[in-house]
């Protein structure tokens, strides 16, 4: 079955109406195992069980990053091929992306409060974390400003696309500044500098997570459809004459 | 291409008799610059530590507030539709649209800075290195203004998500230009990379502001 295929709401809401209690299904058994590893993982030898916090705070910067992603591919789907369902799927993806993205901070912040002494500082991967956060918020206030979803779907999907530049930013911010946070130590060029200890752990809510967010984005998606029939039978209901 | 110089001819009149005109802008930024000692204090050593700082804040804040100028006056009496519609394309008219708002919103601001730079107590040199990074860097702030003007034209009370949607995609410009600005005062040698920086970014903004800004108008006025 091709995108084309889901092109139709009507199919899009039958089938996943089918798997979306598969996919929760998946994503509270894979978020149970990688939570039961993250607990039994060994302490670190500097920073004693307080390293635990990466398994949450990582993979929710990465999905903060990676959603961003996934609405640039909407946008792409609504301003060049006119995809029915890609403004559904941008409208949908953002708030869910700008709650990782505070998750990520909010994890940060408390990480960083035993491990560096304070609960926040301006250096540059934190900071364009912050600006991501920020542009979130304006795309979701857009969406919320345009009465009409598909007018609003295209405003905000060159919005979506301008942003984008702020993604390679944030990726590559520990290598072009001098920052308090470190390095990257998972992708990177010369493979993971991570002991498999904690990488397999890591890994496995990296993927629980995704699965978490293919769960609610769908799930959002659904409620938009419903959402936009709902309008359009008021408008209708309005448009008639008072019976 | 001689529309498109009637084009910036009629923005530059409309702009500079409409509104205020030029100087409004600049009163704004006078107005920030006199507001700053009242917060932080008369001190005059922290106001020259902070000079830089507070005249891009000011500059920024300036042509942030007369960008929504650059298309609701022409989308509320219908010529923006007819730009739209015109044979030139509407990215060069975008450009043009720019480029007259910079003329007259961005070069007093740029004009006003030695004064201001008295106020907050900046030796020449470090005067002449904030309207230097100014003048790099306000066309920046006008090319990704316009993105957000265009996307929230059609808005009626678009003013405050304007600035939302404007602000983070200016942090950028401000930082280089506040530390291009700090360089030339305190260590020269590297006052020469933030600047470039700046100027990339001003041109970056002069190809992809136009581009956003013409998707934008095509797409939400229709």
């Amino acid at each position: 079955m091709t995108l084309i295929d889901l092109a139709n709401p009507t199919r899009f809401l039958s089938l996943t109406a089918k798997i979306l209690p598969w996919l929760a299904a998946a994503t509270a058994i894979l978020l149970a195992i990688g939570l039961y590893q993250s607990a039994m993982a060994p302490d670190d030898y500097q920073q004693g069980a307080t390293v635990k916090i990466m398994f949450i705070h990582v993979p929710n910067a990465w999905l903060s990053m990676f959603v961003w992603g996934v609405m640039s591919l909407s946008a792409l789907g609504t301003l060049v091929w006119r995809h029915p369902l890609a403004d559904v799927s941008a409208k949908a993806a953002a708030p869910i992306g700008a709650a990782f993205t505070f998750l990520a901070l909010v994890t940060g912040s408390l990480w960083g409060r035993p491990m560096w002494g304070t609960y926040w500082e301006w250096d540059a991967r934190l900071t364009s974390v912050l600006i991501l956060f920020l542009m979130y918020l304006g795309l979701i206030a857009l969406w919320r400003a345009v009465e009409d979803p598909s007018r609003a779907a295209r405003a905000a999907a060159v919005l979506t696309l301008v942003g984008a530049i702020n993604i390679p930013i944030i990726k590559f911010s520990v290598d072009w500044w001098n920052t308090l946070h470190q390095p990257a130590s998972v992708i990177r060029m010369g493979g993971s500098t991570l002991d498999k200890a904690f990488l397999i752990p890591l890994l496995v809510m990296a993927v629980a997570f995704s699965l978490l967010f293919i769960t609610l984005h769908l799930a959002a998606m659904r409620n938009e459809i419903l959402r936009r029939r709902v309008r359009a039978l008021q408008m209708q209901q309005a448009s008639q004459p008072r019976a | 291409m001689s529309a498109l110089v009637a084009l910036l001819r009629r923005d530059i009149q409309v702009a500079l008799r409409v509104g205020g005109g030029a100087l409004i802008g600049v009163l704004f930024f006078l107005i920030v610059v006199v507001l700053m000692p009242f917060a932080v204090g008369p001190d005059l050593a922290l106001l020259k530590k902070l000079g830089p700082a507070i005249l891009w804040l000011g500059a920024l804040l300036a042509s942030l507030l007369t960008l929504d100028r650059l298309f609701a006056a022409d989308h509320d009496d219908g010529s923006l539709d007819l730009l739209t519609m015109s044979r030139t394309p509407l990215e060069l008219v975008c450009l043009t649209k720019a480029v007259a708002h910079w003329l007259v919103a961005g070069l007093p601001l740029i004009v006003a800075t030695p004064i201001l730079g008295l106020l907050l107590n900046l030796d020449g040199d470090a005067t002449m290195a904030v309207a230097l990074t100014l003048l790099a860097g306000t066309p920046a702030l006008t090319f990704t203004g316009m993105i957000g003007a265009a996307l929230a034209v059609a808005l009626r009370r678009g003013g405050l998500l304007l600035a939302v949607l404007v602000l983070p995609l200016s942090i950028p410009v401000l930082i280089f230009g506040v530390a291009a600005s700090n360089a030339a005062v305190l260590e020269p040698a590297g006052f020469g990379a933030p600047l470039s920086i700046l100027c990339a970014l001003s041109l970056a903004g002069l190809v992809i502001g136009p581009l956003a800004a013409a998707a934008s108008l095509r797409h939400g006025l229709d």
